[in-house]
This record gives structure tokens, C-alpha cells and sequence, in this order.
């Protein structure tokens, strides 16, 4: 049964490696929509301290809706899809499997990036590693959030523009307790809370996202 | 033992065919045919159980797929119009990849050997992108050369882009799967010139239009 897990998420990231630029083109989007809040809100030391979370936060979530049409469209494309919904072995697992390389190509890069980016903020270096655990445990649900959302537009004319109006307003929880973690570490109050949250909607993400994209697969494929 | 009793499938508003039955046993083939449209994939689709008829049921050995959906995967290989190969891996790593996914208890030694039997023993390190479009295909037909564990084969026009002789080589590995008792389904549009050492035979779409319904 962990073959099928193994051999998937082998082949996403081989695939990841083959084309590595787009990791690259997806931290840059990342990087340069942080970049702009200072042209657009003014560079004062206290104003960009107090915004800096909420910016990383929102900057990371449109750098993994970026990405999040590639997931199943190519598949879906060259029938690679068809063979994988024809499997004998549970079609639950090499969905976690397309979700964790997803995450490690179009998420990960953010987790690390974004402290660095943080302190170009000016950011309590205190709320560093909050803001780094905060984004480890929120960009997951995150991923699987999406892919069901990729799932349910896979095949549409326009689909990227759907896909991002079905999925940014589920993303708004996380970005709540995501951003207000670092906050609420810096004033003092302790992030324990905002960490705890974020976890359980990752278990919840986990545990139902899987099977509902599966779902949708098949139904796209009827 | 496959079964489709009274099969409907629409498209859009179009009805394709309706009340469309047919019974493939061990050791036989079924050749698909009718013009562009006429509904072939979507009925080798039905049979896969990739979609849902609109009336009607396939059955395998007594039973409806539906119920029984992982034991009839476990003995289907299904080969689609596109040939499910991915343009940036090589011929090698997609087909270890598709008997993986697949559940074929393979090792590479046995895939490189299939590789060289479809005629790509010297490209084996090579991305398929870098390869022609007949190449791919023989990429993607490869794991037919791997699967005799699967009794029924339903494959979707599956002498596209290839030429004469890899159409001889696959109709000779059709008609050997036939030979050790399994069944082939496949769709062609074109009067293909195949060979498959017996009685192939036909079911053609254009039949099945309309009111009328018939028994293959």
C-alpha cells in the first residue's frame, strides 16, 4: 500500500527537480509582492514592524494559489490521471502523496524564506521563530485546502480565477491565527493558543481534505 | 467474464448509443469501430468504470463493477487516447512509475527488458520530450508487455502514431494475451490492417444510434 505512496511522490518530486525554475519563480512572487507593501503603505520602522506578519502571511498564501492549478492539470492532460484512478491501492494515498510534494516544492520555500524577509521588516526577532512555526504548520492545510479546490476546477475554462475565489476565502482562518500568532508572541500573550489552532485545522485538513478530493477527481472525470 | 447489459451513454444533450449490450469471454477480442464521435472512448471509458452510464451496468464475472471496484482494477489495464506518459521523465522512470501505480510486482530489470521489446533499449536515458511523438506512445504500450498478469485489456486506439512494425509487434502481444485467455477491448477508427491470429470481433458504433439496439 506505501508503494503507491512512495512511487507518486517519488515522481512529483522528480518531476519538482526537472523543473526546478518554477520553485524559483514562485519564491520571487513571494519575495516581490512582500517587496511592494513598503512602496504602497510607507517605510516607517513602526508601521512596517506592526504589518509585517499579516503582509508575509498574505504574500504566502498567493504564492501557493500560484501554483495550485499546476497540481492535477498536467495529469489530467496526459491521462497520467485516468491511470491513477484506475489503481487497485487506495486513491487516498497517492493524493496525500501529490499534497505533501506539492507542499515541499511550493510551501516549504516560503517557511524558510520568510523569517529572512521578516527581518527586512524589522520584526521582533522574537517572533521569528513563532512566525517560522506558524507558517510550518498553516501552509499544510493550506496545500490541502487547495488541492481540493484544484480538484474541483480541474478541467474549466478559466478555472485558475475560480479556483481562486473557491479557495482564498477557506484560507482566511488560517491566515487569522497564522498572523496573529507572531502578534500575539511579540505583545507577550504567547503564541501557545494561535499554534494550537493552527494544528488542529491541520488535522482536520488532513483527515477530510484527502478523501473530498478524491471525490472530486472522479467526479471531474465522469 | 465481461458483461454490458443495455448500456446508455449522452453526452451534452446527445445521446451516443443506447441499449447497448455485449459479452466478452476468455480468449476473445472486441474491436470498437465507428466514425469520430461516435462514442468509442466513451464507451471503453464506461467499461473501465472511469464514467457512469447513463442506463444500464458493466459487469465482471457476475457481478457489478460498482461493487466490486478493487478487485476489477486489480484485473483491468486500462490504456487511454493519451498515452499517460510524462514528457520530462524518461521512458524507464515512467514505466516503473505506471506499474507502480498500477500494483505490477516489477523490477527494473523486467522493465528495461519491456523497453527494448517495444524498440527503445537505446533511449532509455533520455526524457521523453526529446522523443517522437510514435516513441512516446511505445513508452506508454511498454507495460502491456508487463502486465499479463491482467486479464482484461481495454485500450483506446491504441495503433495511433505507431508504424508498421510496432503495429505487428502489438497485435502479436494482443494476440498471445488472447492466446493464454485474456480479453481485448480495443477502439480503432481506422480499418487497421491488425492480425490478431483469430476471429477479432467488431462492434461498430454507428449500429447503435438512434432507436434502434442490438446484441453484439
Amino acid at each position: 500500500m506505501l508503494r503507491v505512496f512512495l512511487a507518486v511522490l517519488r515522481r512529483e518530486l522528480l518531476l519538482v527537480w526537472r523543473e526546478r525554475v518554477d520553485v524559483l519563480v514562485t519564491l520571487a512572487f513571494f519575495v516581490i509582492v512582500t517587496g511592494l507593501f513598503p512602496f504602497g503603505v510607507g517605510a516607517g520602522a513602526g508601521q512596517l514592524r506592526a504589518i509585517a506578519p499579516g503582509v508575509l502571511w498574505v504574500a504566502a498564501l498567493l504564492s501557493v494559489l500560484l501554483s495550485l492549478h499546476r497540481l492535477f492539470e498536467r495529469d489530467f492532460a496526459e491521462g497520467t490521471l485516468e491511470q491513477l484512478l484506475l489503481s487497485p491501492e487506495p486513491a487516498v494515498l497517492w493524493v496525500l502523496a501529490k499534497m505533501v510534494a506539492f507542499w515541499l516544492a511550493a510551501g516549504l520555500p516560503v517557511v524558510v524564506a520568510a523569517p529572512v524577509l521578516a527581518l527586512a521588516f524589522d520584526l521582533d526577532p522574537a517572533g521569528l521563530p513563532v512566525l517560522a512555526a506558524a507558517l510550518a504548520l498553516g501552509t499544510p492545510s493550506l496545500a490541502l485546502v487547495g488541492a481540493l479546490g484544484a480538484a474541483l476546477t480541474l478541467g474549466l475554462r478559466g478555472g485558475g480565477m475560480l479556483l481562486a475565489l473557491i479557495v482564498l476565502p477557506l484560507f482566511v482562518p488560517v491566515l487569522i491565527f497564522g498572523a496573529g500568532a507572531v502578534e500575539a508572541e511579540i505583545s507577550g500573550v504567547g503564541a501557545r493558543a494561535h499554534l494550537l489552532l493552527l494544528g488542529g485545522i491541520l488535522a482536520a485538513a488532513l483527515a477530510l481534505a484527502p478523501p473530498a478530493c478524491v471525490a472530486a477527481l472522479r467526479m471531474v472525470n465522469d | 467474464m465481461l458483461e454490458c447489459c443495455d448500456l446508455a451513454c449522452v453526452r451534452g444533450d446527445r445521446l451516443l448509443f443506447q441499449r447497448l449490450s455485449l459479452r466478452l469471454g476468455p480468449g476473445e477480442s472486441l474491436r470498437v469501430a465507428g466514425p469520430n464521435g461516435a462514442g468509442k472512448t466513451s464507451l471503453l471509458r464506461l467499461v473501465a468504470g472511469l464514467a457512469r452510464a447513463e442506463a444500464g451496468e458493466v459487469r465482471w464475472q457476475g457481478a457489478s463493477i460498482r461493487q466490486q471496484a478493487e478487485d476489477f482494477r486489480g484485473a483491468l489495464l486500462y490504456l487511454g487516447h493519451a498515452a499517460a506518459v510524462s514528457a520530462q521523465l524518461t521512458a524507464l522512470e515512467n514505466l516503473r512509475f505506471a506499474c507502480a501505480v498500477a500494483g505490477l510486482a516489477v523490477d527494473q530489470d523486467a522493465c528495461v527488458a519491456a523497453l527494448a521489446r517495444v524498440g527503445l533499449g537505446g533511449a532509455l536515458d533520455l526524457p521523453l520530450a526529446a522523443l517522437s511523438q510514435g516513441q512516446r506512445r511505445r513508452a506508454g504500450l511498454a507495460r502491456l508487455f508487463l502486465a499479463a498478469s491482467r486479464t482484461l485489456w481495454v485500450l483506446d486506439e491504441p495503433f495511433t502514431a505507431l508504424d508498421a512494425e510496432a503495429v505487428r509487434l502489438l497485435a502479436a502481444q494482443l494476440a498471445k494475451h488472447c492466446a493464454a485467455g485474456g480479453m481485448v477491448m480495443f477502439a480503432t477508427h481506422q480499418d487497421v490492417d491488425v492480425d490478431l491470429g483469430h476471429a477479432c470481433r467488431v462492434l461498430d458504433l454507428g449500429d447503435f444510434v438512434g432507436e434502434r439496439g442490438r446484441a453484439c
